[in-house]
């Protein structure tokens, strides 16, 4: 791999469902990059399309939908359009995910030992499984599980469920991966829980040198972890840039009412800037720029698909209006 | 100074796991087995005066639901009284007593399972208050209309069933159906939490707009901190069962005193904290079967000493209007 080549670029991405009231193009036109070491937010509320185009990348989107045209490059290489076999490589080597809820990821009735060990092996059988076990041991070790020795031995129901997530994490980790796909690990936590997978989370990106696609609803998360951020509404990006350029500076009508509905310490009291209507279901999306019908923006332009474009290096958006920047602080 | 309009004083609520046939067959033979009690909420003090929004924050398990629905009057404390402006509930006469709990109204977390799925949003919204011969059955439709119009929903849509609309919407409905009797104190126990953050937005500011225009006093339950900073004008910090710090909002905010409440503060990422260092608290929340002696949370904490392992510290004031439990404060 050459240096500065991204671990992964989604290339005009689209995954469509083909339901029996047609076709819902629940992303669309999707592209983004991910660099070694960077740390990627991908924002967006239910039904924007974030949690899909995370399946999307490592071919983990079930019939009736399917991956309708662009190109994943992990490393240069198209997983789009790849056999099974090689995705089953990569899944959990190279490329790791870790879900919302980490019973998704845990066997039931296997030790957590067994699966940690079938987790190596699977992937390069000459481990045996003395070496195995100790680079699990190391692996929770890591994730910051007291006592690993001991908590191998454990069934996952014996876990909390910050625990848990942190033993999900421990094993998305266990074979080095060069991208790990995080959906909303931390939305079913405490406070106080977050703060500790977050933490983890920090630092093992920093040690590994991981690329890292943190998939979340949660602005404040993404601004206290990542490096970059992509805003999804409707299946599309519609912003994205620089934490500090989208977060302080946002263009795109929609990240402006997104980051003014969050509850901060400077609006205490005052009214929240509100996004009037709701999100519009994907099967009946207004035509051109989806989220015309709720922009105080828009112009019966707007009605003309907004093309992706790139106001300032470095920052890409889908609006003929954008928030002026003389508006990002009111 | 005003009566507070609701007081809770010294209220407590267990609850128990009996033993079963099998372990009173072992006790028998000497097995020593004994009923597992759940301090759930553990002598706790209240008020809260009119007009005001009372936040209460705490981690899941702490108690803060099973408080919130004893001050809403669905479930009866263990100890301890609870007085409407001044007057003891359990002791006024059968009619003032309904009287007195109609005023105080409940909103829950879950907009799916919160309302009957058989009912039309009519029936839902005006059952109670004709039941209770607010409105007369010929005004019915009016006072429908009327109420939904408040909570922003088309009255035109009030021949449909919840499942007909969205989660903000059912939020609403939801809202609607509290009102219905006129309540002067409303309960919402996380009643934003299972909504996107534009859509929270909205019904943080419908909140804001009840309480303006009918006056209403709130206690507001969650775990989202952010959210109870904008909206209350005092917090209440709970951990497993007993208040640890009390305090005006801008106070507890500016100056937490106990450590756990400063734990929190530091846990939460934020809108405008970039590359945050997050600091966790170390630990996980104990189980409440089996809470720690002393203060609950010196497993936890770093200041812990010894007297914080055997003596329950007091909620004690250390400022005017901030009370904290901690034996830091001498």
């Amino acid at each position: 791999m050459r240096p500065n080549q991204p671990v992964l670029a989604v290339e005009s991405l689209r995954t469509h469902f083909d339901t029996r009231a047609g076709v819902l193009k629940a992303v669309d036109d999707v592209s983004f990059q991910v660099a070694p070491g960077q740390v990627l937010g991908l924002v967006g509320e239910s039904g924007s399309g974030k949690t899909v185009t995370g399946f999307s990348i490592i071919g983990l989107v079930d019939p009736p939908g399917r991956v309708a045209g662009g190109k994943v490059l992990f490393k240069g290489e198209d997983l789009v359009g790849a056999s099974e076999e090689r995705l089953r490589g990569l899944r959990g080597d190279r490329v790791a995910m870790i879900f919302q809820d980490p019973m998704m990821t845990l066997n039931p009735v296997l030790r957590v030992d067994t699966q940690m060990i079938e987790a190596i092996q699977a992937h390069d059988p000459k481990v045996d499984r003395k070496a195995a076990l100790i680079r699990a041991r190391d692996a929770l070790g890591r994730v910051g599980i007291p006592s690993p020795d001991e908590r191998l031995k454990a069934y996952p129901h014996q876990f909390s469920g910050g625990m848990r997530q942190r033993v999900a994490i421990a094993i998305a980790l266990l074979n080095k991966p060069d991208l790990i796909i995080a959906d909303e690990p931390t939305t079913a936590l405490d406070v106080t829980i977050q703060g500790q997978i977050l933490y983890e989370v920090q630092k093992l990106c920093r040690e590994t040198g991981a690329a890292l696609i943190w998939i979340t609803h949660d602005l404040s998360v993404v601004a206290g972890l990542a490096d970059a951020v992509c805003v999804m509404y409707a299946g599309r990006i519609v912003e994205s840039g620089s934490v500090d350029d989208v977060l302080d500076r946002p263009m795109h009508p929609y990240t402006a009412g997104l980051i003014g509905s969050v509850p901060s310490r400077n609006r205490r009291g005052s009214k929240l800037a509100q996004i009037p209507g709701m999100t519009p279901s994907l099967l009946n999306l207004p035509q051109g720029c989806a989220f015309r019908t709720r922009c105080s923006h828009a112009q019966p332009g707007c009605a003309v698909e907004p093309p992706i474009t790139q106001p300032v290096p470095g920052r890409t958006l889908r609006c003929f209006h954008p928030v002026g920047l003389a508006h990002a602080h009111a | 100074m005003l009566e507070p309009m609701i007081q809770l004083a010294n209220v407590s609520r267990r609850f128990a796991k009996r033993l079963d046939v099998a372990a009173r067959i072992a006790n028998w033979f000497g097995a020593g087995l004994k009923d597992e009690i759940v301090h759930a909420v553990d002598r706790v003090d209240l008020e809260v005066r009119q007009g005001e929004v009372v936040g209460l924050v705490g981690e899941s398990g702490c108690g803060k639901s099973t408080l919130g629905r004893i001050v809403a009057g669905i479930l009866p404390p263990s100890e301890g009284t609870r007085a409407w402006h001044g007057k003891a509930i359990d002791t006024l006469p059968a009619a003032e007593a309904r009287q007195a709990e109609l005023k105080i109204q409940m909103i829950f977390q879950d907009p799916f399972a919160s309302l009957n799925p058989r009912l039309r949003v009519t029936d839902i919204v005006a059952e109670a208050p004709v039941a209770h011969g607010i409105v007369k059955g010929s005004e019915r439709e009016a006072y429908v209309d009327d109420l939904l119009r408040r909570v922003g929903l088309d009255p035109s849509l009030k021949r449909r069933y919840p499942h007909q609309f969205s989660g903000g919407q059912r939020a609403r409905i939801g809202i609607a159906r509290a009102l219905a009797v006129k309540p002067e104190f409303m309960v919402c126990d996380e009643a934003v939490a299972a909504l996107d953050v534009s859509i929270q937005a909205q019904v943080l500011n419908l909140f804001m707009d009840l309480r303006a225009d009918l006056g209403l006093t709130y206690l507001f339950i969650s775990h989202d901190l952010g959210v109870v900073e904008h909206l209350s004008d005092r917090v209440v910090i709970m951990y497993l069962g007993r208040f640890v710090e009390i305090a005006a909002t801008e106070d507890l905010f500016q100056r937490p005193n106990h450590p756990y409440t400063q734990a929190l503060l530091r846990g939460i990422p934020r809108l405008d904290a970039r590359k945050q260092a997050f600091e966790p608290v170390q630990g996980e929340i104990p189980s409440p079967l089996n809470p720690p002696p002393g203060c609950h949370f010196h497993p936890r904490c770093k200041h812990a000493m010894e007297r914080c392992r055997v003596e329950q510290p007091d909620l004690k004031p250390i400022a005017p209007g901030h009370w904290s439990a901690c034996h830091l404060n001498g």
